[in-house]
């Protein structure tokens, strides 16, 4: 059990470093699912199952979903800026931004 | 509305208020409590040239680095500072791991007679062959009306930093304030197939969880995510519109309101009865079998309510901002 | 030091602590402090469910009507950890509608642009 435990604690901690050196945040997040799942298997081997239940439910089902949730937010108010910033500017993308709106001055 | 009494007359009475308030017609506290409403703040209607630019002009202003020998300096004391620290707690953390008494051994001066008690006599006095179920919905349920007040506060707040109304234009549509509702996942038929097997069947687990919380692991808080959850796929299969016809603002409000009151009022006999859980007057049952273990049921059934709701709502606030 | 390797549940949950903490600290995207936030929890948890473990002892549900305290794990820090993660989702679910609402009005999740605007509001 002890062999087992620890491989589970090296996935854990390989986890949280990942998290944080991610560039991508859909990335992170998925790994920080990935965590709660380790989670969960390691209260098992504590023998708390009824704490297992629930971080698989609540960790990583719940808590994962509401940070999707906020990402897809995140991008629906972005995409409706970006549909103004189109009429106004054809043919614009995230570089040129400064260029144009300096250029248009 | 009373068939009794003139409207007048009916109007003075209690009833009359309960009802008004409870429709949300009016607010009892008005005019009472020094209570002012907040002055909409003025934001100056910029046009997206304006806008662009002053975004522009921020991040020019957060990452000149060249320029700005100041922010520089500050920004490397920081992180030096922060990763000090962090090694210094780390330091210090660890020193009171080494000094603790070894994990595993049954002499800890964790392990005293309060969980023996609780092990000994919990089939006893509660009635719930897991002693987990036993100990948090009887010996400490107070503990846990507090908790599901606090779920229930959380969704209130969600509930009024997330909430959107709708906005009608010129020509009485309703306008879509975000777009997020545009990107509402489009008919698909394979997950609207699996759905259709899977989301009975995950409610139906739930359901179990909840019921067996006395008997096997799991409970109130397991099983009122797993439902929650199934709601989730539901909403997220079969779209916004067929989801606002099984969930409503009203069934949460109800929902809610009943399993918390129902939980303070179950709890509450016991404490008339001496306070201490120990003389209650409801039959046990026998250890083992579903109808037995007293009020526990009854409890793990009002905290699996209200933790399905405050999931299903945190989802629908984050997605939609409406119910 | 060799009480620190028998006791490597709970040093790999002060570890899991400070990278959560370091998480917290250095990172100025707002979605992944609230990460770090999450995984201190997480830390705190595992803490207190290895207080309570006790080697070759079961989980704490009665069978076959055995009721001696050396058959049975502690329960105690179950039932603290059980009402712990519920609160944790709450928490989250808080923070991130708090963080949406600061996406809606500055358009970033900078922490350093979004105090930049505020000093410009004069906030």
């Amino acid at each position: 059990m002890t062999v087992f435990q620890c491989v589970l604690f090296g996935f854990l901690i390989v986890c949280a470093v990942s998290v944080s050196f991610s560039k991508n945040l859909l990335n992170s997040v998925l790994i920080y699912m990935s965590f709660s799942l380790i989670m969960s298997i390691v209260w098992v081997t504590l023998q708390s199952p009824d704490l297992a239940i629930t971080e698989a439910a609540v960790g990583a089902g719940i808590t994962s979903l509401l940070f999707f949730a906020t990402l897809k937010k995140i991008r629906a108010i972005d995409t409706r800026g970006e549909q103004e910033e189109k009429e106004v500017f054809p043919g614009l993308n995230e570089k040129n931004i400064g260029e144009e709106v300096s250029r248009r001055e | 509305m009373s068939k009794l009494k003139p409207q007048k007359e009916y109007e003075k009475t209690r009833s009359f208020r309960f009802q008004r308030w409870l429709g949300g017609s009016r607010d009892p506290y008005v005019g009472q409590i020094e209570m002012q409403p907040q002055t909409p703040m003025e934001m100056p209607e910029l046009t997206i040239q304006e806008r662009l630019r002053d975004s522009q002009a921020v991040r020019d202003k957060v990452y000149d680095i060249e320029n700005n020998k100041k922010l520089n300096l500050f920004r490397r004391i920081y992180v030096l500072a922060a990763i000090v620290y962090c090694a210094g707690l780390a330091v210090i953390l660890l020193a009171m791991v080494a000094s603790l008494p070894p994990t595993g051994e049954a002499n800890r001066p964790v392990n005293n007679e309060v969980s023996a008690r609780y092990i000994e006599n919990g089939l006893q006095e509660t009635g719930a062959v897991n002693i987990v179920t036993g100990m948090i919905l009887d010996y400490r349920a107070f503990d846990t009306f507090g908790e599901s007040n606090v779920l229930f506060a959380a969704t209130t707040t969600v509930l009024i930093l997330l909430h959107m109304k709708k906005k009608k234009n010129k020509e009485g549509k309703v306008e879509e304030i975000e777009s997020d509702r545009l990107l509402e996942p489009k008919q698909d038929a394979i997950l609207q197939a699996s759905a259709t097997v899977l989301v009975p069947i995950i409610i139906l687990f739930g359901i179990y969880v909840i019921l067996n919380g006395h008997l096997s692991p799991g409970g109130g808080f397991s099983g009122g995510a797993i439902i929650g959850a199934g709601l989730i796929l539901y909403l997220s299969a079969f779209g916004f519109e067929k989801a606002k016809k099984l969930f409503t603002e009203k069934l949460y409000k109800g929902v809610s309101f009943t399993a918390l009151t129902t939980y303070c009022l179950a709890k509450s006999y016991s404490f008339f009865t001496g306070a201490n859980h120990l003389e209650s007057h409801i039959p046990l049952g026998t250890p083992g079998a579903i109808l037995s273990s007293g009020l526990i049921l009854l409890l793990n059934i009002c905290v699996g309510m209200v933790v399905a709701c405050t999931m299903y709502t945190f989802y629908v606030m984050f997605r939609k901002g409406d119910f | 030091m060799e009480n620190l390797f028998r006791n490597y549940g709970e040093a790999i949950a002060m570890i899991l602590f400070i990278i959560g903490f370091a998480n917290l600290l250095l990172h100025k995207n707002l979605i992944k402090k609230i990460i770090g936030l999450n995984i201190m929890d997480s830390a705190i948890y595992l803490f207190l469910a290895e207080k309570g473990y006790i080697a070759g002892r079961g989980v704490p549900i009665v069978v076959d009507g055995v009721q001696s305290v050396e058959a049975y794990i502690n329960p105690i820090p179950s039932g603290l950890v059980l009402t712990g993660i519920v609160v944790s989702v709450s928490v989250s679910a808080l923070m991130l509608s708090l963080t949406i609402r600061l996406y809606r009005r500055y358009h970033t999740l900078d922490l350093d642009e979004i105090s930049t605007l505020l000093k410009k509001e004069g906030v």
